[in-house]
């Protein structure tokens, strides 16, 4: 294994790793002349661009662009694709990202020429099965959330609560109230929760979780007041748990005239069950990524949807899908005078809207309700036979997620980020670690409803396996992933001193070396 | 519980069957699956049947999606000269086939590096490639879209300034673009102004004052006139000013002065013409690249090159002390997920066109918009409107609104373009015409031969 030439990326053979090839950057691949696109002959006249545009005005072509066939580059791509895994690779139980099967349907229904082929500014008079579809969507996710209205044009969660958050400041400025400045987010959120508030130039003021792990009623009330402008809860929380004062907490924040934010990173433990509309929440947002499963991709893209009460409305981004009364027509409506504007170019992940709104019709309402049933059966089962093993800092019946901590295992000098490590070499994608905050050394578990229970049965059993391990041989599990193509990366190096580009000019410094040897 | 999950409905996706939950709830050592939900105070619980459709087989389910997107015009074959942000171009089939492995498609965002690199090479690669082709040190791993990445870039000008003031930007900027700007800044200290265009189409960009944070312009820009960036890069240098080039159309930089030898200190906007649908307009490719000394103020996700425990290259993501999961309140930005399966259809075009077609494939958009521009310029009562150098699109004046030549082209199965009216009533008879190498010489003739039957 440490050969000097056995450096992951050289053309040595390795006699561990089977039929997972090894694969250096395209850029040390092909040969001059190869080409890998395909173009129809000319059948306009040519245009000389350096006269048309004046020689200066021109470049050249691009110094260390690839030279390579439509071969090298299908090669090239499967190849470290084979390094990766995805949810059909098996068991994925990252928590807080509903890691859950996507459909393969999906795939095919959104490449429709009427879909794929579509322009945002083509006539609505052409676009009546789009704008029918996100009429539809955002019927259906009012009807899950319990809220008046759905934004269908945030991206992604992160830029949902930029819009939820927005269109709070701009409910209170509405109001002749301005002097709204804080934002209470509990200590167990997302990091894109204080994040949000600091970009809308607003204050986050941390709240603490109690003992039971839910937020502290006490703590709340204290700082609720005449200045605050929102609480951003995630209900269920990140800890896997209802937040079962929900009735407390919006008494308290609309008693001060606060708006109340949910996170809905968690809908997936809800669905059918309990309505965010229905509990007092403002404005919700919904990863589409996450509980309507459209693919993660590598990390996007997402959709970010949020719904809002009927006294938002007036805020929700521009344009709107309405109908014309008369012609029954849809149309997108820009006159919305109290729009806090666009956040997207043009209306939002229309492809990913797609894939989501075909998951609903597949499921309905009863199949929606047993994606929850399922989800939050399958975490407990985690929870219940794992509960002797690992230390468990909430032991109550948990929602869609479990959180576990290192705390035993510590003992031995193993963490949860080893755990993590090893578990990789069982076969699964590890689950969420150190997150959230408020848990040390936390093991975020999220099974999602898409598992079977044999496929639970075996992970528990290699869970178990660690554990045990971490007492008998700490060091083995320390050095893990013993089984991957590479080892632990070293990311302080990465972080130290960044190499962040290939470039032609330094090509020397990429290329393959033996072990140790890189600059 | 019934015997068997439902075929008809949800069944298919979930592997738990009647027999395995019971045994379950016996595990747990729970009555029923109701029990699980005790944490649910019975009086915020929902007791219906939620509000939605009824639920559909796969078949049936392709026939009704297929249903809706038959109702839209490019199902039925509409002829259409729309770009103005979003570009009819070519997808390879291999693009399409590679971005949809499982191990692409499915995986998650590359924390762990040992199981994601992948991912995590893929991403190298295409901050690589476009450092190439944007002239500029360091990319991101990928944005939103463009208008929410040109919106980013004010901000981080903002933070690198230490300070709100003016941005200057280009009337040229995408209307969109700057919308989306005015709306991420709308508690800040930021205020906007625009820059005109002259007759060639160009901006004119005056010495920015020591209270300019960013002028921004975009190459080419919204009326596709190709912007004499070394002149406004050279005004702009040596103040406090950061000079953002924004783009919409990136393949036009196969043949442009890279924004970087022009000065540019950030290059922000869309990369979807690489390997992407149009989608209705998303998910797109938004990005963002600068010079190195801004690296630590970069919004987004970052790839970096690093080695293993023995000394084997690998990647890994980097300088994550930026980003919201680390530092929270004090993040660059907010943003978490972006667009990276989108950003790998765009990578693996560009590998695939390569250094020759990548220049062969703008040539080809080149002529095609000249060979479009002279025939409707030939038009009776149809002018060009500016006659600065353009790439894939145009402007032209009609006689009569462009919104009724449009409507009328339209019941002929062609869409001649965006009509300008929608963003700016003064140029309500104006229409922004794209082509590309999607559309033929027949394709053109017959966009000509419509509108000037329309025009009569």
């Amino acid at each position: 294994m440490s050969g000097e030439n056995d450096n992951g990326n050289g053309m040595a053979p390795r006699d561990d790793q089977g039929q997972l090839k090894q694969e250096g950057l395209i850029f040390e691949r092909g040969g001059a002349g190869r080409v890998g696109f395909s173009l129809p002959e000319l059948d306009v006249p040519e245009v000389d661009v350096a006269a048309a545009w004046g020689e200066d005005n021109v470049r050249g072509e691009i110094a260390g662009f690839p030279e390579v066939s439509e071969v090298d580059v299908i090669r090239h791509f499967t190849r470290i694709s084979q390094h990766n895994f995805g949810v059909e690779s098996g068991l994925f139980p990252l928590g807080s990202c509903t890691m859950k099967y996507n459909p393969k349907v999906h795939e095919r229904v959104v490449r429709h020429p009427g879909f794929a082929g579509a322009h945002p500014y083509m006539p609505a008079s052409v676009m009546q099965g789009g704008l029918d579809l996100m009429r539809r969507l955002e019927a259906a996710l009012a009807a899950v959330t319990g809220m008046h209205r759905v934004t269908l044009q945030p991206a992604a969660g992160a830029q949902g609560e930029l819009t939820g958050v927005m269109m709070i400041a701009a409910y209170h400025a509405s109001r002749g109230d301005g002097k709204r400045r804080k934002v209470l987010i509990p200590d167990s959120a997302h990091g894109t929760n204080p994040a949000t508030a600091s970009f809308c130039g607003l204050e986050p003021v941390e709240i603490p979780s109690n003992s039971e792990g839910t937020t502290d009623i006490e703590a709340l009330r204290a700082e609720a007041d005449e200045t605050t402008a929102a609480l951003m809860l995630t209900n269920p929380n990140t800890l896997g748990l209802f937040e079962d004062q929900m009735q407390q907490i919006a008494e308290i924040m609309h008693g001060c005239g606060a708006q109340i934010y949910c996170d809905g990173a968690n809908l997936n433990a809800i669905l059918g069950k309990t309505r965010p509309g229905d509990i007092g929440i403002d404005v919700f947002h919904i990863n589409l990524h996450k509980t309507f499963t459209t693919p993660h991709g590598g990390g996007g893209p997402g959709g970010g949807p949020v719904a809002v009460g009927e006294h938002l409305a007036p805020f929700l981004p521009r344009p709107t899908v309405e109908v014309d009364s008369d012609s029954g027509q849809a149309f997108l409506d820009w006159d919305r005078p109290d729009s806090i504007g666009k956040v997207q170019g043009f209306y939002g992940n229309f492809g990913i809207l797609v894939r989501a709104y075909a998951y609903i019709r597949a499921l309905g309402a009863v199949g929606l309700r047993q994606v929850a049933e399922d989800a939050v059966l399958n975490a407990n089962y985690i929870q219940k036979r794992l509960e002797g093993h690992y230390h468990l800092p909430h032991p109550r019946l948990c929602m869609h997620e479990v959180i576990f901590s290192d705390r035993t295992q510590k003992k031995h000098g193993v963490t949860a980020m080893d755990i993590c490590k090893r578990l990789i070499d069982h076969g699964y994608h590890p689950p969420t670690v150190y997150f959230p905050l408020v848990v040390s050394g936390a093991l975020m578990i999220e099974p999602t409803e898409t598992v079977s229970r044999e496929d639970l049965d075996t992970f528990i059993e290699a869970m178990i396996a660690i554990a045990a391990e971490a007492e008998t041989d700490p060091e083995h599990v320390r050095a893990a992933p013993h089984s991957t193509f590479l080892s632990r990366l070293d990311e302080a190096r990465a972080a130290r001193k960044p190499i962040l580009a290939w470039r032609p000019e330094t090509a020397g410094e990429h290329e393959p070396v033996g072990a140790g040897a890189t600059g | 519980m019934s015997a068997t999950n439902d075929p008809h409905g949800p069944g298919r996706y979930q592997p738990l069957g009647p027999d395995d939950r019971r045994r379950m709830l016996e595990v747990i050592g729970v009555e029923s699956i109701d029990e699980l939900f005790a944490s649910i105070p019975a009086k915020l619980r929902y007791a219906g049947e939620l509000a939605v459709e009824p639920a559909l087989s796969e078949p049936e389910l392709i026939r009704h999606l297929g249903e809706l997107a038959t109702r839209n015009g490019p199902a039925a074959g509409m002829l259409s000269f729309l770009g103005a942000g979003c570009y009819p171009h070519f997808v390879p089939t291999h693009v399409d086939a590679l971005i949809q492995r499982q191990e692409f498609m499915t995986s998650y965002t590359p924390y762990q590096a040992e199981i994601s690199q992948g991912t995590l090479q893929a991403i190298f690669e295409f901050q690589s490639l476009v450092a190439m082709l944007t002239g500029m040190d360091v990319c991101n791993a990928s944005m939103y879209d463009g208008a929410s990445s040109v919106a980013e870039a004010v901000l981080m000008a903002r933070r690198l300034n230490r300070s709100g003031g003016r941005v200057l930007w280009s009337e040229g900027l995408h209307p969109a673009y700057r919308e989306v700007a005015r709306t991420y800044a709308t508690h800040l200290d930021l205020t906007f102004e625009t820059l005109p265009v002259g007759a060639d189409g160009r901006t004119s960009v005056p010495a920015p004052g020591d209270d300019v944070v960013a002028v921004v312009l975009q190459q080419p820009n919204f009326f596709g006139v190709v912007e004499d960036l070394e002149r406004a890069g050279a005004t702009v240098a040596g103040g406090a000013a950061k000079f953002i080039v924004a783009t919409t159309e990136p393949l036009a930089w196969a043949l442009t002065v890279p924004a970087g030898e022009a000065g540019a200190d950030i290059v922000a906007g869309e990369l979807a013409s690489f390997g992407n649908a149009q989608s209705y307009g998303g998910p797109l490719v938004g990005f963002m690249a600068s010079k190195q000394e801004y690296v630590r103020n970069l919004p987004g996700r970052l790839a970096g090159q690093t080695v293993d425990e023995k000394g084997r290259r690998g990647f890994a993501l980097t300088l994550a002390t930026r980003e919201q999961h680390i530092r929270r309140a004090k993040a660059t930005s907010n943003i978490c997920t972006n667009t990276a399966l989108c950003a790998l259809a765009t990578c693996i075009h560009l590998c695939s066109l390569g250094r020759h077609g990548i220049r062969q494939l703008a040539l080809h958009n080149l002529a095609k918009a000249t060979y479009a521009r002279r025939q409707l310029t030939a038009i009776d009562g149809v002018e060009a409107v500016f006659d600065g150098p353009h790439f894939n699109e145009f402007v032209v004046r009609l006689p009569v609104p462009a919104g009724d030549i449009v409507d009328a082209c339209a019941g002929r199965g062609v869409v001649p373009g965006v009509v300008l009216g929608r963003f700016d009533p003064a140029r309500d008879n104006e229409l922004l015409v794209c082509a590309t190498e999607v559309h033929t010489r027949a394709d053109i003739d017959k966009l000509a031969a419509t509108v000037a039957e329309v025009c009569k």
